[in-house]
């Protein structure tokens, strides 16, 4: 039965990860950008939960509520004031500015907030650390609600981008933009559009992250590198590939963690190598389709 | 390729590499290397160690543009080698090599480890290989922090130089340093004017149309990488020879990408000559802002941002726009018989 529940738990973990992840592989999805400053994004969404739950008398599910309209705004900015010159610039600036908007933002955050450890957990009450037993198995309640946030993004994104003309003039921009132009799209405000969307989705997984563990200035990378090995292992451009590929790096570092506490987030890395060499790279990668 | 270096073309054009200036230039560097080395006569040890430091930030920054402005790989984890480099060296350290020697076959074994790493990384592109680089970076720092026989977590100290007094220390790791600075960068030099050269860049601007034209892209990129994963394994060797103790945080850490990153764009990606100017800036700024902490770091990163986007070539890209220098040529000039200079293949990255 311990297995079971390192598997579950594994599950519950990779809901978190496909949630950091859906952002990014939107944005690449709709820009071929990657960006390199996503995991301290979604940090500034974890401080600013915490200084609205901290320093205001709000409480937490309302500066949840408030907190995502932020980020929206400032992934507007993002696209306006760095994005779009970088993107005309050719395939490699964006690299370049993203990786120096990260370094800007850890070290901002640095500065105003410290190196010290911050966590939500003690205004949430008993969320994060309740569980239900069930047949033996325990399940965390915070966990279920964090999977189950991640399907209903994944759900929402993949109906807006099927059924929305905003969505499917994202979809269109993402094939072709000149032609896209052609028929009348406007790229620029797509582009834009997705930022915000991506930007804020980020947020909600700070908010997550602000929750389940204690964060610092120094967070961001580590979230990176655990989105980007989501998205690889679930293939590039697949929706629903992000949740599996998040389910398995949860899997993978549970199951290290289970090996030798030090093992956990080795055994991620390892399995997203491993998908890397394989021959499909990808479990549910699709060619020829960006969205 | 080109072979008629000189010789008149039709139209009243002539392939050009070496100008005047060039040759003047090309020689006063190697008349700088020899005024270099006597450095540690003329200086005291604190100059000569500060200088060491200096030309390890150049030959990281020269690897990095070689990878990043003539390959088209942005790298965010070239730690790895450098990583490598300095473990490599207390690993053999304490297998009975001597210091030096260990550090130049740890050097050459991070170019070993490329070898496998590029058979997966290569396969990427763009973004997609810069945090793959990333991932492998991580996995190399968890894999030494493991091993507690080179400290763990904790760090680790280079012993078997304290045979040496202080100052002879000092100079000869700052003798090995200008050494291995000088062959890396003329190996740069000297790779990026041959065939392999030319063949990178046209990979580096349009992949699928280089391929067309016959250039073996893998092997193209992989020469290239296996080479700045030797020059990052020694300069991380050179960093430890030159600090005595390393930590996996430090060394593995990411901070060094942001080092680089600032250093090439700075003095210009894609240029020869840049990097070298960077590495200098940067020298500079570490020396005067390195102790405010944080702030540091954001003009860092803005500072970054703002050449990426509105000088994308850097100090010396602007400077050889404008003056058409070409101190140490690595591409060609065509040159109007009965007219001045415009610059040839050697046009830094606009779209990769």
């Amino acid at each position: 039965m311990n297995w079971v529940n390192v598997l579950l738990q594994g599950v519950l973990l990779g809901g978190f990860y496909a949630l950091l992840a859906c952002g990014l592989s939107l944005m690449f999805g709709v820009m071929r950008i990657i960006n390199l400053a996503h995991g301290d994004i979604a940090v500034i969404g974890a401080y600013l939960i915490w200084v609205l739950v901290n320093q205001t008398s709000i409480p937490p599910w309302l500066a949840a509520l408030l907190v995502l309209p932020v980020m929206w705004v400032a992934g507007y900015a993002m696209y306006i004031l760095l994005l779009e010159r970088s993107r005309r610039a050719g395939m490699l600036v964006p690299l370049l500015t993203t990786f120096g908007l990260a370094i800007v933002i850890e070290n901002v955050l640095l500065q105003v907030f410290s190196p010290d450890d911050h966590s939500l957990l003690s205004s949430t009450g008993t969320l994060a650390t309740s569980s239900i037993t069930f047949g033996g198995l325990s399940i965390s309640v915070f966990g279920v609600l964090t999977l189950a946030t991640a399907v209903i993004v994944l759900t929402s994104l993949q109906a807006f981008l099927s059924r929305t003309t905003s969505g499917r003039q994202m979809r269109a921009t993402a094939e072709d933009p000149d032609v896209a132009e052609l028929v009348g799209i406007n790229a620029r405000a797509v582009y834009a559009r997705a930022t915000a969307i991506a930007v804020a989705i980020a947020g909600l997984g700070g908010i997550f992250l602000a929750i389940r563990q204690t964060f610092d200035p120094s967070t961001g990378p580590t979230q990176l590198i655990f989105a980007f090995e989501a998205v690889v292992i679930g293939g590039f451009g697949s929706q629903w590939g992000t949740l599996l590929g998040g389910i398995v790096l949860g899997v993978a570092q549970v199951i290290g963690a289970q090996v030798n506490p030090q093992y956990f987030v080795l055994f991620g890395h390892i399995v997203f190598l491993a998908v890397l060499a394989s021959p499909r790279g990808g479990l549910l990668s699709r060619r020829g389709s960006a969205l | 390729m080109i072979r008629v270096h000189g010789a008149p073309l039709a139209g009243g054009f002539r392939v050009q590499r070496w100008t005047r200036v060039s040759i003047v230039s090309a020689l006063l560097s190697i008349a700088l290397v020899a005024v270099l080395a006597l450095v540690p006569f003329l200086f005291g040890a604190d100059v000569t160690e500060q200088l060491t430091t200096l030309l390890i930030f150049v030959i990281l920054a020269v690897m990095w543009n070689a990878l990043a402005g003539y390959g088209g790989l942005i790298s965010v984890g070239q730690q790895a080698f450098i990583g490598l480099g300095a473990y490599g060296t207390i690993y053999l350290t304490q297998h009975g090599f001597t210091p030096y020697v260990a550090m130049i076959v740890a050097g050459l074994g991070a170019g070993a480890v490329a070898v496998p790493t590029s058979l997966i990384m290569l396969r990427l592109r763009g973004g997609q290989f810069a945090i793959g680089m990333w991932v492998v970076a991580e996995v190399f720092g968890i894999l030494v922090t493991l091993d507690s026989g080179l400290g763990g977590g904790t760090g680790v100290s280079l012993n078997g130089l304290n045979v040496f007094a202080p100052g002879y220390r000092q100079a000869y790791t700052f003798w090995l340093t200008l050494m291995c600075a000088t062959l890396l960068l003329g190996l740069v030099f000297f790779l990026l004017r041959r065939r392999i050269g030319t063949s990178l860049q046209a990979v580096r601007d349009d992949e699928g149309a280089a391929a067309s034209l016959g250039v073996n892209v893998v092997r193209s990129k992989r020469v290239l990488f296996v080479v700045a994963a030797v020059g990052c394994g020694i300069a991380g060797a050179l960093y430890l020879a030159n600090t005595l103790f390393i930590q996996t945080t430090s060394v593995f850490g990411v901070q060094w990408t942001a080092y680089m990153l600032f250093m090439v764009l700075v003095g210009g990606l894609g240029t020869f000559e840049g990097p070298i100017i960077g590495a200098i800036i940067f020298y500079l700024i570490q020396a005067q802002f390195g102790d405010s902490g944080a702030w540091y770091f954001v003009g860092l990163g803005a500072t970054a941002i703002a050449f990426a986007l509105f000088l994308p070539h850097g100090i010396w890209g602007a400077v050889d726009r404008r003056l058409q220098l070409r101190l140490l040529p690595v591409g060609y000039t065509l040159r109007r018989l009965d007219a001045p200079a415009r610059a040839g293949s050697d046009q830094p990255p606009t779209d990769a």
